[in-house]
C-alpha cells in the first residue's frame, strides 16, 4: 500500500511497489490525458530550499497534468525560511494548506526531518548529495519503457562514478533485478565507492567490470548511462588532460555500439555528450526526462491515494 | 584510603575508565531512582591504573545496553545475597539516540539542532554506526 507512504530514498519501496508504479507510469506514458482529472482538487506544494529548476518543473509538471494545483517556494529567500524558521514547523503548516510536498534541500536527511513533522506524503527531490529517488524511478522507467525489461541488462555506466549519487542509486536499484551486469567506465580516480562494490556488487555476486575507456566495451552495452565528469574531481592537471576525452562520447565512439543500445543521461549535460549524438536514433536522454514527469504522475496518484483513471 | 561497603542485592557497574562514572550516571538517570546509589570516582585498579564504579542497591532492572558505546570493556556484576550471580557481558545497541553526534558538516542535524541525534548499528565487529539522517557511517571512536 502507498497510500500516505514517504519517498525518501530509492530503496524505501518493494519490487513490488516499485513495479506498481512504473506499470501506472507506462499507462500514462501512454495516454496521459485519461489522466488529467485524476488529482482535481489536489494541491501538491514544492518546497525548494536551493534552486533546481529541471526537477521542479518535472514535479510541477506532473501535478498540473493530473489536473492538481500547485504551491510552493523555488529559493529559501522568498519564504518564512529566510526568518529562521525550521524544517519542521514549514512542514507542519505547509501540511494544514496541500496534500502531498516535494521537497529538495541542500543539507542531507532534510526530507527525512520534513516527513518526521508531516500528515502528509513527502518526496525527496534531492537532498545534496545524499539521495534523488525520483531520478531512479525516472532512470527506471526510461528503461522498463524503452528496452521492455529490467533484467538481462548490461549497463553502462560513464563517468564520475564515485561522487556521482545518480549512479549509486541506479547501481542499487538495478542490481535488485535478474542477471544484469555492470560496466563502470571512469578514470581510476572516479571509481565506484568500495562499499557500493562490496555491499552491492559482490554480496549480490553481480559481475562487473572496471575499464577507464569507453571505446573498450561499447559494443558489449545495452545501455550506456553517461554522467560528467568534472575538473575539478581531478587529482591533477595531466591526468585530466590525459583522459577527459574519454569521457565525452560522439559519433566516432558510437560507431561499435549496438543498434537498440540506448544513451541515457540525468542531465543537465554539460560537454559530456557531443552535440552531434542528439540526433542519433540511440540518444534517449531528452525522452529520459519526459519519462521523469509520468513517473512523478504515477508516484503522486500512488502516494495520494487517488482513484486511477 | 575511602571504603564503602559492599551491596547485598543489588548491581556493581565495575571497570569503568575513569572520568566515565558520572557520564554514566547521568545517562542512566541514576538520580531518578529511589533506591541508594554510590559512585566511586578514581579507584586504584591493577587493570586500569584508575578506574571509576557504580553501586546500585536493590536495582537489577537497568537497561545497560547504553553503556556498551560508552565504553565496551565495563563489566556488570549482579549481586545476590552478597554473591555475584551474574556477570552481564555488554553488546552494542542497534539503536542510539542522542549520545553520538554526526560530524558531517552536510548533514541536517548540523542546522536543525531541535532533532535527535539517532544511530543505527552497522557492524557490530567493528563497532560502526550510521547516521539516521546522512547515512554517514561512523567508527565509535570517530563520534
Amino acid at each position: 500500500m502507498l497510500k500516505g507512504r514517504h519517498l525518501l530514498d530509492p530503496m524505501d519501496f518493494s519490487l513490488e511497489e516499485i513495479e506498481e508504479i512504473l506499470n501506472l507510469g507506462e499507462k500514462i506514458s501512454k495516454n496521459p490525458e485519461k489522466f488529467s482529472k485524476a488529482c482535481q482538487g489536489k494541491i501538491l506544494a514544492t518546497l525548494f530550499y536551493e534552486p533546481s529548476t529541471r526537477t521542479r518543473f518535472s514535479f510541477e509538471a506532473a501535478m498540473l497534468r493530473l489536473g492538481g494545483q500547485v504551491i510552493g517556494f523555488s529559493e529559501p529567500n522568498s519564504s518564512s525560511v529566510a526568518k529562521g524558521e525550521s524544517i519542521a514547523d514549514t512542514i507542519r503548516t505547509i501540511a494544514c494548506y496541500a496534500d502531498i510536498a516535494v521537497i529538495r534541500h541542500p543539507k542531507e536527511g532534510a526530507p527525512r526531518v520534513a516527513a518526521m513533522y508531516s500528515k502528509i506524503p513527502v518526496i525527496n527531490a534531492g537532498d545534496g548529495g545524499h539521495q534523488h529517488p525520483t531520478q531512479t524511478l525516472t532512470d527506471l522507467l526510461t528503461i522498463k519503457s524503452l528496452k521492455g525489461r529490467l533484467s538481462n541488462l548490461t549497463i553502462g555506466l560513464c563517468g564520475d562514478l564515485k561522487f556521482g549519487r545518480t549512479v549509486h542509486s541506479l547501481i542499487k536499484a538495478m542490481s535488485r533485478y535478474k542477471d544484469n551486469k555492470f560496466i563502470l567506465i571512469s578514470p581510476k580516480e572516479l571509481r565506484v565507492p568500495d562499499y557500493i562494490k562490496r555491499e552491492v556488487l559482490q554480496k549480490n555476486n553481480i559481475e562487473f567490470l572496471e575499464v577507464e575507456r569507453i571505446e573498450d566495451v561499447i559494443e558489449k552495452l545495452d545501455i550506456l548511462y553517461m554522467t560528467r565528469v568534472q575538473r575539478e574531481r581531478f587529482f591533477n592537471e595531466e591526468e585530466y588532460l590525459r583522459l577527459k576525452d574519454s569521457y565525452i562520447l560522439d559519433n566516432s565512439k558510437l560507431k561499435n555500439a549496438k543498434e537498440d543500445m540506448i544513451i541515457l543521461h540525468p542531465l543537465p549535460r554539460v560537454n559530456e555528450i557531443a552535440v552531434e549524438v542528439d540526433e542519433d536514433k540511440r540518444a534517449k536522454y531528452f525522452e529520459q526526462a519526459k519519462y521523469g514527469m509520468f513517473v512523478r504522475m504515477a508516484l503522486i496518484i500512488k502516494l495520494l491515494g487517488v482513484e486511477e483513471c | 584510603m575511602l571504603t564503602v561497603n559492599s551491596i547485598k542485592n543489588g548491581i556493581v557497574i565495575d571497570h569503568i575508565k575513569a572520568g566515565l562514572g558520572i557520564k554514566i550516571f547521568k545517562i542512566l538517570e541514576l538520580d531518578k531512582i529511589n533506591s541508594a546509589v554510590c559512585l566511586l570516582m578514581n579507584v586504584q585498579s591493577k587493570k586500569l591504573g584508575k578506574k571509576d564504579i557504580i553501586k546500585i542497591e536493590n536495582v537489577v532492572d537497568i537497561d545497560f545496553t547504553i553503556l556498551g558505546i560508552l565504553d565496551p570493556n565495563i563489566t556488570i556484576n549482579v549481586i545476590k545475597d552478597e554473591v555475584i550471580v551474574e556477570k552481564k557481558k555488554l553488546k552494542l545497541p542497534e539503536r542510539v539516540e542522542n549520545i553520538l553526534r554526526c560530524k558531517n558538516p552536510r548533514c541536517v542535524t548540523s542546522i536543525e539542532k531541535y532533532i535527535d541525534q539517532v544511530f543505527y548499528l552497522v557492524d557490530s565487529k567493528k563497532g560502526e554506526y550510521r547516521c539516521m539522517y546522512c547515512d554517514e557511517i561512523y567508527a565509535l571512536s570517530e563520534v
